[in-house]
C-alpha cells in the first residue's frame, strides 16, 4: 500500500473512532431538531401570555371595536376619569392605559391618541391598536362623505400574483422562502463543516507534534505527503458523516410526505387540486414539500460537495499550516483571523446580500472570490446560477486550493521541526524562503 | 574499508544562519560512527540530510555510492532524539503502521514485530495505549520500529536517554549485534563514556564545521602527548623529584595506590623514548606503576572545542 494511503487511513480510522465523533454523527441531529423545537416551543410559550389593556375612551364608540384577542384583553376603564383609570392601571398592573380624548374632528383625534405603559408596549399590539382605530375612523370618515361602506367593501379588489417560469411550470411564493431557506442552511453547514474539521486537522497536526512522533514518520514520508493525507483522511470522515446525516435527512423526508400523502413528483394536477382547496395547514405543508421537491436537489447536493470539498481543502490547509506553526493549541489563536474574518464575510454577504438580491453585484463578486466563495456561491445556488459563473468560481476555487496547499506545505515543512518559538507572521514569512 | 556513507561539503542555511558549512563525513561499512558536537553545533541537520528530512543547499549525499534519492528511506533507520508515539493509538497498530510506511507489507510486518516483541517480552503490551507506558517502555517501542526493517544505516540520536541502566545495556548489546550481522551505525550523544565503550570512528562537528574527523585509534594517538603516568618507590622522594626535574618535564600526578609513593607525570620530548625513561626510572627508585596517558574522547572533545573558540 502506498505511504498516503496509509497515512489517510491512519487519520480516518482516528477520526471516526473518536468519541466525539461517533457522539456528534448521531446526537447533533437530534440537538438541532431539539434545538427548532425549542425555539418554537418558547415562542408560543411568549405567545401565550395575555395582557390586560385599559381602555379610556371619552367618545364612548371604540369599545366595541376593540374585541378581546387570544393575546390582548381590553377593560372598560371610561366611568373613571383618566387620573383614577391611570392610578388603577398602575396599582393593577395591566399593560397598559389606551387614552381616546374626544376631539371635535377625527383628524384632530387621529393624532391625539395616547398610550401610557410602565414599559415600551410590544411593537405588534400597537400595531393592532392603531389599524382599529384607523380602519374605525377611516369608516366614519366615509360615511361623513356619504359614502355607502357596503359599495366600498365590495369594490374593494384582492390581487394575488401567480408566479410562474418560461416554460409553464407554476410556484408559489414559498419558493422563494424555501430557496433562502436551503441556500442559506447549506451556507451555514458549510461554515460549520469548516470550522469543525478544519480544527481536527490543526489538532493533529499539533498531536504529532507535541508528540515528538513527526521526526519519526517525516523520515520515511514527504511532509507533504503527510500534510495531504492528514486533510484527505479527515475530509473522509467528514464526507461520512455528512453522508450519515443525508441519508438521516431523506428517510425524514420520505416518512414526512407519506406521512403528508403526496407523489414525490411535482404534477400540474396536483397542483391545481390542492389550489381548488381550502387554506389549510395540511395543504401549506404539502405546497411547501412540494416546493422543496421542485428544488435542483441533485444540483444542490452536488455542488454542495463541491464546495463543501474546495471550501475544506482551501481552508483546512490553511489550518495545516497554523498547527505546524504553533506548539499548543492555546498559541493558535493569533491565527485564526485569516479563517475566521472570511468565513463570518461569507455568511453576512449571503445573508444580507444574496437574499435581497441574488444576482447583484455583491452577490456575484463575493461568489467568485475564493475564500468567500463556497458559502455564497451555495446560498445562489437555488435561486438559479448561470452555468458560467460556477465554473469560473470553481476554477478560481481549484487555483486557489493548489497556491494554498503550496504554501501551507512550505509552512508546515518548516513549522513541524520548530519547538518552543512563538512565530509571528513575519516568521512564517522568513519560512516560506527556507 | 568501503565506506557506506558519505557526505560531501554538505551545507545548508536557514535564512541567515548558517547550520551547516562544507561539512564532509565519510562512515565505513560495518563500523559504529560517533557524531560529536555542542548543542547546536548543526548535528541534527546533518542527521536530517542524511535521512532526507531536509534538503542540503549544497553537497551530496552518497549511500553505498549511490546519490541519496527517496527509495534510499528504507534503508535507514532513524531513531531521533525528540520522539514520541501516538497516544491514543494501540501499541500494535502503530508499530505495524510505523513499519507500513518503510515499505514492509502488513505480514512481513507482523512477523518481524512478533519476533522482536517476544524478544524484549512485550508481547502483552500490544493491545495497550501508549500512554499507559511508561516512557521507557514506548523508548523500546521506538527502537524496535527504528530497527524493523533491517536498515543498511542505522541512526541513533542520544538512543540511551529515557532507559535505565538495565535497559540502556539491553539495547546497547541489540546495537552491537546488529553491526555484527552487518549494519553501520551512526551514533549521536553526549555521553562520552557510550562513545568510548562503542564507536570506532569520530567527527567532531563545531558551529557547523566538522573540526575532526577519524578513527578513534588514530585520534587518540593523534592527541596523545608523550606522557607517562609514573610510580616511584624511594627513600628520598624530595631528592628524586629534584632530579626528575631537571632532566625532564614534570607535573605531580594524582592516581589511587595502597602505597605512600612518589606520584609523577612525565611528558617526553620527541628525541627520548619510553624505554629510556624507564631505564633511568629503575636505576633511581623501585617502578610501580609505568603507563602512557591516552586521552579520553571527553578529553578530546573538551580540548578541540575550547581550542576551536
Amino acid at each position: 500500500m502506498s505511504n498516503l494511503k496509509l497515512i489517510i487511513k491512519r487519520e480516518f480510522i482516528a477520526r471516526v473512532r473518536n468519541k466525539t465523533f461517533v457522539v456528534m454523527t448521531f446526537l447533533s441531529p437530534l440537538i438541532f431538531v431539539g434545538m427548532i423545537s425549542l425555539i418554537t416551543w418558547l415562542a408560543t410559550l411568549n405567545n401565550d401570555e395575555v395582557r390586560e389593556v385599559a381602555l379610556f375612551d371619552e367618545t364612548g364608540t371604540f369599545m366595541s371595536d376593540f374585541k378581546d384577542s387570544d393575546n390582548i384583553d381590553y377593560i372598560d376603564y371610561s366611568s373613571l376619569t383618566l387620573n383614577e383609570a391611570k392610578d388603577s392601571v398602575v396599582a393593577k398592573k395591566l399593560y397598559g392605559l389606551l387614552y381616546i380624548p374626544n376631539k371635535g374632528s377625527n383628524r384632530v383625534l387621529a393624532e391625539s391618541i395616547q398610550f401610557y405603559a410602565e414599559e415600551a408596549p410590544n411593537i405588534s399590539i400597537l400595531n393592532d391598536i392603531e389599524e382599529i382605530i384607523a380602519s374605525k375612523l377611516t369608516n366614519q370618515n366615509f360615511e361623513e362623505k356619504g359614502l355607502d361602506l357596503n359599495v366600498i367593501e365590495n369594490s374593494r379588489a384582492k390581487v394575488s400574483i401567480q408566479i410562474e417560469n418560461f416554460s409553464g411550470e407554476k410556484t408559489s411564493k414559498m419558493a422563494n422562502y424555501v430557496k433562502m431557506f436551503f441556500g442559506g442552511a447549506a451556507g451555514y453547514f458549510l461554515m460549520m463543516f469548516i470550522i469543525i474539521y478544519g480544527n481536527m486537522v490543526m489538532r493533529s497536526v499539533i498531536e504529532e507534534k507535541s508528540n515528538r512522533i513527526i521526526e519519526i514518520i517525516i523520515s520515511s514520508v514527504k511532509p507533504l505527503q503527510l500534510m495531504m493525507g492528514k486533510i484527505l483522511g479527515t475530509s473522509f470522515a467528514g464526507i461520512l458523516q455528512f453522508a450519515i446525516w443525508v441519508i438521516l435527512g431523506a428517510v425524514l423526508l420520505v416518512v414526512a410526505t407519506s406521512v403528508f400523502g403526496i407523489e414525490p413528483q411535482p404534477t400540474g394536477v396536483g397542483l391545481e387540486q390542492s389550489m381548488m382547496m381550502q387554506e389549510n395547514n395540511q395543504e401549506e405543508i404539502q405546497l411547501l414539500l412540494q416546493d422543496i421537491l421542485k428544488l435542483p436537489l441533485g444540483t444542490l447536493v452536488i455542488s454542495f460537495l463541491i464546495y463543501f470539498i474546495g471550501g475544506y481543502f482551501l481552508y483546512s490547509s490553511i489550518y495545516a499550516a497554523i498547527g505546524a506553526a504553533v506548539d499548543s493549541e492555546t498559541d493558535s489563536q493569533q491565527f485564526m483571523l485569516p479563517i475566521i474574518l472570511p468565513l463570518m464575510l461569507g455568511i453576512y454577504v449571503g445573508f444580507f446580500s444574496v437574499i435581497e438580491n441574488p444576482h447583484g453585484t455583491v452577490s456575484t463578486v463575493f461568489s467568485m472570490i475564493p475564500l468567500t466563495s463556497p458559502i455564497v456561491m451555495l446560498m445562489r445556488i437555488p435561486f438559479g446560477v448561470p452555468w458560467w459563473e460556477v465554473v469560473i468560481s470553481i476554477f478560481l476555487l481549484v487555483g486557489s486550493i493548489i497556491f494554498m496547499i503550496w504554501l501551507a506545505g512550505k509552512i508546515y515543512k518548516v513549522g513541524i521541526l520548530m519547538y518552543g518559538k512563538k512565530p509571528s507572521y513575519k516568521e512564517l514569512f522568513k519560512w516560506l524562503r527556507y | 574499508m568501503a565506506n557506506l556513507l558519505e557526505v560531501q561539503q554538505a551545507t545548508k542555511r536557514f535564512g541567515d544562519f548558517t547550520a551547516l558549512q562544507e561539512v564532509s563525513i565519510r562512515v565505513p561499512k560495518g563500523s559504529i560512527f560517533g557524531l560529536l558536537g555542542p548543542n547546536g553545533a548543526g548535528k541534527t541537520t546533518l542527521i536530517r540530510i542524511i535521512n532526507q528530512i531536509t534538503l542540503p543547499d549544497q553537497g551530496s549525499v552518497y549511500l553505498d555510492n549511490e546519490l541519496l534519492k527517496p527509495e534510499h528511506i528504507k534503508d535507514i533507520g532513524y531513531l531521533p532524539e525528540e520522539r514520541g508515539l501516538y497516544k491514543s493509538m494501540k501499541v500494535g497498530e502503530q508499530a505495524l503502521y510505523l513499519a507500513q510506511l518503510k515499505g514492509l507489507s502488513k505480514k512481513e510486518a507482523k512477523e518481524r514485530l512478533k519476533y522482536w516483541f517476544d524478544k524484549f517480552e512485550i508481547t502483552h503490551w500490544w493491545n495497550k495505549k501508549i500512554q499507559e507506558l511508561s516512557k521507557g517502555m514506548a523508548q523500546k517501542v521506538q527502537f524496535i520500529v527504528t530497527i524493523l526493517h533491517r536498515p543498511k544505516l542505522l541512526i541513533f540520536d542520544e538512543p540511551f536517554s529515557g532507559f535505565d541502566p538495565i535497559n540502556a545495556n539491553v539495547i546497547k548489546d541489540e546495537i552491537l549485534q546488529l553491526r555484527d550481522e552487518g549494519a553501520t551505525v551512526i551514533f549521536s550523544t553526549h555521553r562520552m563514556e557510550s562513545v568510548e565503550e562503542l564507536c570506532d570512528h569520530i567527527a567532531l562537528i563545531n558551529k557547523s564545521k566538522k573540526i575532526l574527523e577519524g578513527k578513534v585509534s588514530d585520534i587518540k594517538r593523534e592527541f596523545k602527548s608523550n606522557t607517562f603516568e609514573v610510580g616511584l618507590l624511594t627513600e628520598n622522594s624530595n631528592g628524586l623529584y629534584d632530579t626528575l626535574k631537571d632532566k625532564f618535564n614534570v607535573a605531580p600526578a594524582d592516581f589511587k595506590t595502597i602505597d605512600d609513593q612518589l606520584k609523577l607525570k612525565i611528558t617526553l620530548d620527541q628525541n627520548t623514548s619510553s624505554n629510556q625513561l624507564l631505564t633511568f626510572l629503575s636505576e633511581k627508585a623501585q617502578v610501580v606503576r609505568f603507563n602512557e596517558v591516552i586521552p579520553s574522547i571527553n578529553e578530546i572533545f573538551i580540548k578541540t572545542i575550547t581550542e576551536n573558540e
